[in-house]
């Protein structure tokens, strides 16, 4: 079994994983509009830190706010690095660099598996560590928004240029997000958070656009409801991006999967897509409201989903008390 | 758990191997990618929107999938499972090229290829695999092994894995080592 020793978030909405939760709560938002942060692009609406942040130093920042008592620099400890774009393009320089920082001699991991990455991510550490080669597993989701990046999502005509509205008729798009977030795993028995199974699979269908069965998100969120009821999943939290195709691949998957009635947490309007942080961030967000907000039982799960460009999709199930 | 390999192909700029055999190639580097597509494929014009990464890993996975003699599918559960050191460099910098100051031209086609999962989507678009697919930034292909391994030993494991090495650093420079893996 994999248990959370510790969690953080760093978002421009505030530091540490409770910070965030109650700008969730609050109703506080981002996403604001950007006229002249990045040169030649259009204006855009996303959550950005007010000051631009590098890449190593917000992850270790992250790290070190992941309150755990778990050993850093141990060779059973192995850093698993979740972004898409990395530092300036390079992911795995920086992948090393925030490990060394921490002393651990172990060469790190970095998951690229476009948006699932920080889905991914968990299930790769999950897998190292039910397999006995390590037993603790430092998870980091990071990306920082760039020309590069907003660029392109425009080039796809797939930003809105309002704060995003996921799964309404009106949706015009995303809004993309800067954030870093870290969940340290660990084999030794904790109170709290346990990671139960995740599932991977691809739509094989079309690089760019969602399936529109939901193929690839369905045959996921039937993996893991595997020994659960529907009954006792207590949060959904979906992808969520408010572009006009993921939305309705998703609720296609999650009728299909008999989930229409769960209540679902989408989170995508308080901190935009933040990418390689998507996963980890908005797990440690629906645990929290599943534990602290929304729960009638002392126990309860939740699934996390995302779905990305190259026909991927993941969900990862974790029990909550 | 066992493993099984049972096929290989070993591709560089320069060379081709299938399973410890050498195949005879008359072009080098990106026209050989073609050359060999014309060979092995030729009817599936989507490998000429490909990037190069999107590219080797395609035509790589083609030949060794067909020296397996039968497409893996649904009920033959099948992952995807690449790595490489520097991601999808080569591209990122192509689509860099038209995005800078004085030259804005960002073009979604270019975009969609500066992910480096993409080409395990490529192969599972091509031979209809709705398993896992993965990618990974690694410090080299030995690092790939305990991570196969691990996702071997799960529960749901696949029964069959196309896994290893898929690099493309820049222009005409590559190399791809894939194996066709069997959870026995």
């Amino acid at each position: 079994m994999v248990y959370c020793a510790g969690h953080s978030i760093i978002s421009p909405l505030g530091e540490g994983s409770q910070a965030n939760l109650e700008a969730v709560r609050a109703g506080r938002s981002g996403l604001k509009q950007y006229t002249d942060r990045f040169p030649s692009v259009e204006p855009f609406c996303a959550s950005l830190f007010d000051t631009p942040q590098s890449f190593v130093p917000l992850c270790i920042k992250s790290v070190e706010l992941a309150v755990t008592n778990v050993d850093l620099a141990s060779s059973q400890t192995v850093f698993v690095l979740s972004t898409t774009k990395g530092d300036n393009l390079d992911l795995w320089t920086p992948a090393q660099t925030i490990a060394r920082h921490f002393g651990n001699p172990n060469r790190p991991i970095v998951v690229s598996n476009a948006c699932t990455s920080g889905v991914c991510a968990q299930i790769t550490a999950k897998r190292l560590l039910d397999a006995g080669l390590y037993r603790h597993a430092v998870v980091v989701g990071c990306d920082i928004q760039s020309q590069f990046i907003v660029s392109g999502f425009q080039a796809f005509k797939a930003l809105s240029p309002e704060p995003c509205l996921p799964f309404s008729p009106d949706r015009k798009g995303l809004n993309l997000g800067e954030a870093a977030a870290t969940m340290v795993l660990t084999t030794e028995p904790r109170d709290g958070w346990c990671l139960e199974t995740g599932s991977i699979h691809n739509d094989a269908n079309h690089i760019s656009a969602p399936s529109r069965t939901g193929e690839g998100a369905f045959q996921c969120l039937q993996d893991v409801l595997e020994g659960v009821s529907v009954s006792e999943i207590a949060l959904l939290g979906v992808h969520g991006t408010a572009t006009l195709y993921n939305d309705d691949m998703e609720k296609i998957a999650i009728q299909r999967a008999g989930l229409e009635n769960v209540l679902v947490s989408a989170l995508k309007p308080v901190f935009g897509h933040t990418m390689g942080a998507a996963g980890v961030l908005e797990t440690i967000i629906c645990a929290l409201q599943a534990t602290q907000s929304y729960s009638v039982n002392r126990t309860s799960f939740i699934i996390k989903m995302l779905s990305g460009f190259g026909g991927v999709n993941a969900a990862v199930r974790w029990r909550c008390e | 758990m066992e493993m099984r390999v049972s096929h290989e192909i070993e591709i560089t700029p320069t060379s081709v191997i299938l399973d410890g055999q050498p195949i005879a190639v008359n072009d080098t580097g990106e026209k050989m990618l073609v050359e060999l597509y014309r060979r092995y494929v030729g009817d599936y014009p989507k490998f000429f929107k490909m990037d190069t990464l999107a590219r080797l890993g395609f035509i790589a996975a083609e030949i060794v999938l067909k020296q397996q003699g039968q497409t893996c599918n649904s009920q033959q559960p099948t992952a995807i499972i690449l790595a490489n050191r520097s991601a999808s460099i080569k591209n990122d910098t192509d689509y860099l090229a038209t995005i800078s100051d004085g030259n804005y031209y960002p073009s979604p086609a270019l975009f969609v290829y500066t992910l480096p999962n993409i080409v395990t989507g490529e192969i599972a678009i091509r031979h209809h695999i709705q398993g896992e697919t993965s990618f990974y930034v690694l410090d080299n292909p030995e690092q790939l092994e305990p991570i196969v391994q691990s996702t071997l030993a799960t529960r749901h494991s696949p029964a069959v894995i196309l896994t290893g090495w898929c690099e493309c650093s820049e222009a005409n420079m590559f190399n791809a080592k894939l194996q066709i893996i069997w959870n026995n």
